[in-house]
Order: C-alpha cells, then sequence, then structure tokens
C-alpha cells in the first residue's frame, strides 16, 4: 500500500503542470477578452492568412516525415543488420548532436546554404550555377528533416532490434525475395516504431517556429509562427490558445494512432 | 556471382551510412570551423584565431547563460531522476487500469507539441501568480524531463524479480534497506541513463524555455535566439566546440573503457 504513495508527488506535479495547463488552453481557447464563451478564436483558422500558415505548416511537415521515413528506414535496417557494436552505441551517435546546441545547429545550415555559403562555394568551384537555398520552404524541409531524423531512426531501429532472426531466415527459406521480406515480414513487424517515430516527427515540425524563422526568412509564417507571434508580440492570448486548440485536434489525432498500433510501448525511443 | 553483389551491396550500405553521418555532423563541424575564424561574418574566413575562445571567459552574459542552463539541466534531470523513479516504483505495483491511465498522462509531455506545453505552463504561472524567472524555467523543465526517467526507469524494473525483494523482507530487511540493497543497485542504469537523457533534453530545450522565462534570465539557448538578428558573437560558437568536444570524450570514455578492459581479460 506504501508503495503506491510514492506515486504522490508524480501525481501532484503532473496535475499542476500538466493537465490544469492544458486546461487553461482551452479556456482561454473558448473565452474572448472579458471571459464570454466564443468560438471565434478557433474559427479564427478559416481566416486567409490563418489557413495558408496552417496548410504550409501541414503540406511541409507532411513532405519531412515521409522523406525522413525513406531515409530512416533503409539506414535502421543497414545498423540492426550491422549489429554496430550495442544498441547504444547507435543511440550515441543520434543523441550527441544535440549536445551542441539546437538553435545553433540550425544556423550552421544557414552557413552551408546561404548564397555565398558554403554549397554555393563548392558549386561554384565546380563551375555549376549558383542557387537560391535559403529563405525557400525546401530549407525548411531540410531543417525539420535534419532536426528530426534521429526521433525516426531510434523507434524504428529499436523494434527492428527485437524481430528475431529466425523470422527473417525462415521466410527466405520459403522463397520470399528481397521486396516480399521487406513487406510482409519486416515492414508490419516494425509497424509500431514507425508509427511512433512518424510521430515523433510529425508533431514538432508541424508545430515549429524556429526552424521556419532562422532558414525560412521572414517571409514564410507556419502555423507555429502565427502563435507564437500572438504570445510574444501581438499578445491575444485568446486567440493564439484558440489556435493552439487547432494544432492540438491534430496531435490528439497522432497520439489516437500511436494508442491503435503501439499498444504494448514498443516503439519506444530511448 | 553472388559474391560481387554482396561486396556492392557492402559499399552501398557503408556509402549511405558515411552520407548519413555527414548530414548529421556537417552543421557541427560548421559551427567548430567557424569558433576558429577570425571574421565575425559567417560566411567569410578571415584567417585563424583562439581570441573567441579566450573571450567567452570575459562576456558575462554568456557566462551568466551557461551557468543558468548547466544548474537548470542539473537540478530538473536530479529533481525529475527522485520523482521520476519513486513514481515508476509505485505504478509498477499498480493493477492495470490505474497504469494505464498514468502512463497515458505520462506521454502527454513527450507526445505534446513543445510550443502548446510551453504555452500551457505560461499561463499556467501567469494564473497561478507566479512571477516568471529562474524558478519557472526549472520547473516547466523538470516536468518535461519526468516522463524520460519513468521511460527509462519502467521497463529496468519490470525485469527485476519481486521475489529477491521478498526474500530480503523475510530475513529481515527493512522495506527501505531490501529496496537500496535488493531493488535499487538492478534500476540503477536505468535510473542513470534517464537522468543523462533528461540533462541533454534540458540542455537543448529552446522553445519551452522561450516561453516560460523572464525578462531579466537567459539560457544559452535563449542568448543565441536573441542575439540571431543582430548576429552572434563567435565567442558562443567556441563555448558549444568546448561543450561538445567535452561531451564526446566523456561519453566515449564510459561507453567504451569498460568494454574494452572485458574484451582484454
Amino acid at each position: 500500500m506504501s508503495k503506491k504513495l510514492l506515486a504522490g508527488p508524480y501525481l501532484i506535479w503532473m496535475a499542476g503542470f500538466t493537465i490544469i495547463p492544458l486546461a487553461l488552453i482551452v479556456f482561454y481557447g473558448l473565452t474572448d477578452g472579458d471571459g464570454g464563451f466564443t468560438l471565434a478564436n478557433i474559427l479564427a483558422i478559416a481566416t486567409p492568412e490563418h489557413r495558408k500558415a496552417l496548410f504550409l505548416a501541414l503540406g511541409l511537415s507532411l513532405l519531412s516525415t515521409v522523406i525522413c521515413l525513406l531515409l530512416a528506414y533503409p539506414l535502421a535496417l543497414i545498423l540492426r543488420r550491422r549489429n554496430i557494436g550495442r544498441g547504444s552505441f547507435v543511440v550515441f551517435i543520434f543523441i550527441l548532436p544535440m549536445w551542441m546546441n539546437f538553435l545553433l545547429r540550425t544556423l550552421a545550415w544557414q552557413t552551408l546554404l546561404e548564397r555565398s555559403g558554403v554549397i554555393n562555394g563548392i558549386l561554384t568551384a565546380l563551375h555549376l550555377p549558383n542557387q537560391s537555398l535559403i529563405n525557400t520552404p525546401g530549407a525548411i524541409i531540410l531543417g525539420m528533416v535534419y532536426n528530426f531524423l534521429p526521433f525516426m531512426v531510434l523507434p524504428i531501429y529499436n523494434v527492428l532490434c527485437k524481430i528475431d532472426d529466425n523470422t527473417i531466415n525462415a521466410a527466405q527459406d520459403l522463397g520470399a525475395n528481397f521486396f516480399q521480406t521487406l513487406t510482409r515480414i519486416w515492414f508490419p513487424l516494425s509497424l509500431p516504431g514507425v508509427i511512433s517515430g512518424i510521430t515523433m516527427v510529425f508533431v514538432p515540425a508541424l508545430t515549429t517556429f524556429v526552424i521556419s524563422n532562422l532558414l525560412g526568412g521572414s517571409k514564410i509564417l507556419l502555423i507555429g509562427n502565427v502563435i507564437e507571434q500572438e504570445f510574444t508580440r501581438g499578445s491575444n492570448w485568446n486567440l493564439g490558445s484558440g489556435l493552439s486548440l487547432v494544432l492540438m485536434f491534430f496531435i490528439l489525432i497522432s497520439m489516437a494512432l500511436i494508442a491503435k498500433y503501439d499498444k504494448n510501448g514498443e516503439g519506444t525511443a530511448f | 556471382m553472388k559474391t560481387l553483389k554482396t561486396r556492392i551491396k557492402y559499399i552501398a550500405e557503408n556509402f549511405y551510412l558515411v552520407l548519413t553521418l555527414i548530414f548529421l555532423y556537417a552543421p557541427i563541424m560548421t559551427m567548430m570551423v567557424l569558433s576558429f575564424n577570425q571574421s565575425k561574418s559567417r560566411t567569410q574566413w578571415g584567417g585563424f584565431t583562439l581570441d573567441w575562445y579566450l573571450e567567452m571567459f570575459s562576456r558575462s552574459t554568456i557566462m551568466d547563460a551557461l551557468r543558468n542552463t548547466l544548474v537548470i539541466a542539473f537540478l530538473s534531470a536530479l529533481i525529475a531522476a527522485i520523482i521520476g523513479t519513486a513514481a515508476s516504483i509505485a505504478i509498477n505495483s499498480m493493477k492495470p487500469m490505474p497504469k494505464t491511465i498514468i502512463m497515458g498522462i505520462t506521454n502527454i509531455p513527450m507526445l505534446n507539441a513543445d510550443i502548446v506545453t510551453g504555452i500551457s505552463l505560461m499561463l499556467a504561472f501567469i494564473a497561478f501568480g507566479i512571477s516568471l524567472g529562474f524558478k519557472t524555467i526549472l520547473i516547466a523543465h523538470i516536468t518535461f524531463n519526468i516522463p524520460y526517467v519513468i521511460l527509462s526507469v519502467m521497463p529496468k524494473l519490470k525485469q527485476t524479480s519481486r521475489s529477491t525483494y521478498e526474500a530480503a523482507l523475510d530475513l529481515g530487511a527493512s522495506p527501505l534497506y531490501a529496496f537500496f540493497k535488493v531493488v535499487f543497485p538492478d534500476i540503477l542504469p536505468g535510473v542513470l541513463s534517464g537522468f543523462l537523457l533528461a540533462f541533454t533534453m534540458s540542455l537543448d530545450d529552446f522553445i519551452i524555455t522561450h516561453f516560460t522565462r523572464g525578462a531579466g534570465i537567459n539560457t544559452l539557448s535563449t542568448l543565441i535566439y536573441s542575439e540571431v538578428r543582430r548576429g552572434i558573437n563567435p565567442s558562443m560558437y567556441a563555448l558549444s566546440t568546448i561543450i561538445f568536444l567535452a561531451v564526446l570524450i566523456l561519453l566515449i570514455i564510459t561507453n567504451f573503457a569498460p568494454h574494452a578492459r572485458k574484451e582484454e581479460k
């Protein structure tokens, strides 16, 4: 009985600093400045500028998620087959970059992508035409893929490592070629990791305002930028909360997906 | 024929791994190179210098931000490790139903968008009448760190056998003594990796800190963000390079030294 009391501090903490704060967003989002009930803050998503920011964020984050998945899956397969060191080494490689500040790493891409930057320098040296890379949607996608790729690789890798070699051998003994093994064995068995990876990339990509700020210039506004400005500059907290509720709708969808496909918590990243 | 095919496949795989590593580490190398750049510009090379490494110690804004960052990361990871480990033990002994509910709540800060977590905490602090500053950053970091600890400790707890703990009790150990002598050594690796993960997450966080900090306080992240438009002082690159290399060396020692010794035997 006394053991359960140990959860006390945690439950009080979570109630005070997770549940109540989220309830406050709902409260602010559904009220106007005087505290009266209104749906205007949520419906504000339909105004052209907000709608544009939401659709752009959805498009860029979906594209980044797909690119991350396409890059990460073969990577996880190779890492599993190589059995490099132990699991901790792979985690080490992907966690290590986080020790250099996230903003500085993203800023470094500015240096690499700029008109007079490193990549254009290499292109010039090769007598190829310069490209305008910075301040484009493409640069934002690159930033998203760069920052969130580890969150796709690690859960997939962890799930792949749990698949028994014998299952794969059995499939091959029965005459399955590489493609058949991939689509009928590897992929279905690794689905919890894939789903968890997708949500771990999609949610931060959808809601980012830093990457679009640093790599997209000031002209490209994502929904995250709009919300951030409402809270730091515009200080219309009700509108900001209302737009956050719209975002939370998409986050809830991804949480529901995880609950459906990853019941045992297999696809965790760490 | 088969061997040629497997060899080509092997080379292609290596190529892919190397490309990924370049992609992951190119920006970090860029920052390291810039920390030795005499010119303040991020795109022009003005010759080699170590000046930025000396200058950073005399810049009080950077040193203050560094101290805040480290203190917050350490304290938040430590407090999260204590609360999280206690919670894990309790959760582990619960029935399936409350267990599922609590693990669901645990997942909220992990799956929720940082911007929503940051905004919601900011609204809560203002509603509770807590003035934004060091305290609020610390509370926010503890909040998002606890789940990392719980998710690191829970798998270790599942592996420990209940009978050894009960055996200790039968032999006359008090529950507390039995816990620290029997259970704790088994889950210690989980607690440590949870602590380290929490520390890393706290160190790298910008978004939640951005919303929960007051006007007078900066961590390295928020300081960098405020300097983006004016141009970042290269001392920041120098500091980041030092931190990165220190961590790299530390992790290499802790990860590979005991392993290598085992192989020698």
